[in-house]
């Protein structure tokens, strides 16, 4: 039996490693476009008009109550069905199925913006007002004060959840598993059933996510200390 | 939309069964899990050095791999493997071992008892060693000083990363649908297949899971309010930011 399984993992190691690369281009993905989506978030949490603002307190707070899993699976049903009424409206007729990749992205990336709103909103406001106000002092234009002053210095702040985030990201792809989706978990789960070594093939998804958020610790660590450069140092204790 | 039904009593029914079910498993799993917290922030601490870096190794196993997997490989990997033990099917323990709420437990356990256990720990440790040393000075004895002063202290200290990773594990069980136990998500999508609708369903335990969230969150407050010692912080949201689970050190 222990024969069976081993020659099963080996069999499997193909369709895994593609798997795993999926979910990295999925991860990857949502997280640039969860980013802007965070970046308009925290900019209409914070806009002075009240409207906006209310948009932006809608979107964080609502997405965050409510389950992950629950979002996925409403957010692909809602996305193809809305795409259908789309193309429909356009004059094709009949029921458009979206590329399963083209989902995992959109709905993970919605989900992760909710929580890169509230990382970045909280950044932003930690920036000492005197520094913005130096920038308008100097002519900057709003742009510029932004790409110059708001960026640099709220990048060193908002690092750390925004290393969480990205951490919580790669875990939630194997949510996409349930929609269906080949990435990672999916392919998996198929070797398990297919093989009949379950604990062999979950324990081995196991390894390679611990892997990628191993590693990702250890990037985000470095980024952080090149991010700190030239600001003071605190001797730690 | 269409509602209709919601007067069916079978729906009716695996709605509720689906409600209950999700409360036990979030106060079976609270319970379980932060006593496992304490342990855990404690094996690190004060545990002698090989059984302390287990506990690190599992730790750091729990938070960096999905729940989603964690759940999977107890449920299919582990329980599987149980299967095949010879007698076991005919033991009392073997109902028990049979039932996905067993494992969906198990995991949510064990997955609190990782995360908090890291901000018991990192809270354990911010307390002044001096008044460990008054309570010894005092003449309590070294467990009189740990559950009387120092988790005390800690946990003032985390109290509200605490309750946030309360509301991430009810934000959680959901999952426990893709092992076939009957949760709320699991009676929508039964009802789904059934009637065909799907935002119905879907959009009523959103609806659902939105006010408990807001409910535990107001519970807790109070919590936070009335713990001994404790000053909420104030102009806090009614949804605590995501807590710094893995941050703070790397694994």
């Amino acid at each position: 039996m222990n024969n069976l399984s081993q020659e099963g993992l080996a069999d499997w190691a193909g369709p895994i490693l593609q798997g795993a690369l999926t979910t990295l281009e999925i991860a990857v993905l949502a997280y640039a476009i969860g980013l802007l989506l965070g970046l308009i978030g925290a900019s209409a949490r914070l806009s002075p008009w009240a409207p906006v603002r209310g948009l932006g307190i809608l979107y964080s707070t609502a997405v965050r109550a409510v389950p992950e899993l629950l979002l996925i699976i409403l957010l692909y049903y809602a996305g193809s069905q809305a795409l259908t009424a789309l193309t429909n409206a356009m004059g094709f007729s009949g029921q458009v199925s979206i590329n399963g990749f083209v989902t995992a992205v959109g709905v993970l990336a919605f989900v992760q913006g909710a929580y890169m709103t509230e990382v970045l909103r909280g950044a932003i406001l930690a920036i000492p007002r005197g520094q913005l106000e130096a920038a308008d002092a100097f002519g900057f234009s709003a742009w510029a004060r932004f790409r110059r002053i708001v960026v640099p210095a709220m990048l060193p702040t908002a690092l750390p959840g925004m290393s969480n985030l990205w951490l919580i990201l790669i875990k939630d792809t194997a949510l996409i598993s349930v929609i269906g989706y080949s990435e990672l978990f999916f392919t998996i789960q198929q070797a398990a059933s297919s093989t009949r070594a379950h604990f062999l093939f979950y324990a081995a998804a196991g390894v390679i996510y611990l892997a990628m958020t191993l590693s990702s610790t250890a990037l985000f660590a470095r980024l952080e200390r090149y991010l700190r450069r030239g600001q003071p140092t605190t001797e730690e204790a | 939309m269409d509602f209709s039904w919601l007067g069916d009593p079978f729906y009716q029914e695996y709605l509720i069964e689906g409600f209950i079910n999700t409360l036990w498993l979030i106060a079976v799993s609270a319970v379980g899990g932060l006593a496992l917290a304490v342990l855990v922030a404690i094996t690190r601490l004060k545990a002698p050095r090989p059984l302390a870096l287990a506990v690190q190794g599992f730790t750091t196993v729990m938070r960096g791999t999905p729940l989603l997997v964690q759940l999977f490989f107890f449920y299919y990997g582990v329980g599987r493997l149980l299967e095949g033990i010879p007698g076991i099917q005919d033991s009392v323990i073997w109902p028990l071992l049979r039932d996905p709420f067993f494992y969906g437990a198990l995991t949510f356990i064990l997955s609190v008892g990782a995360y908090s256990g890291e901000v018991i720990r990192g809270a354990l440790l911010s307390v002044p060693p001096g008044e460990r040393e008054a309570g010894r000075a005092f003449g309590l004895t070294p467990l009189q000083v740990f559950f009387r002063l120092w988790l005390p202290r800690a946990i003032q200290q985390c109290l509200p990363t605490l309750t946030g990773e309360m509301i991430l594990l009810l934000k959680s069980v959901p999952l426990v649908s893709t092992i076939a136990m009957m949760d709320l998500l699991q009676a929508a999508n039964i009802i789904r297949d059934e009637t065909f609708l799907v935002y119905e369903p879907l959009m009523l335990i959103g609806g659902i899971y939105l006010a408990m969230t807001l409910v535990l969150t107001l519970v807790l407050r109070q919590v936070e309010r009335h713990f001994p010692g404790m000053k909420p912080e104030r102009g806090r949201g009614w949804l605590p930011r995501r807590s710094l689970h893995t941050h703070g050190e790397a694994p």
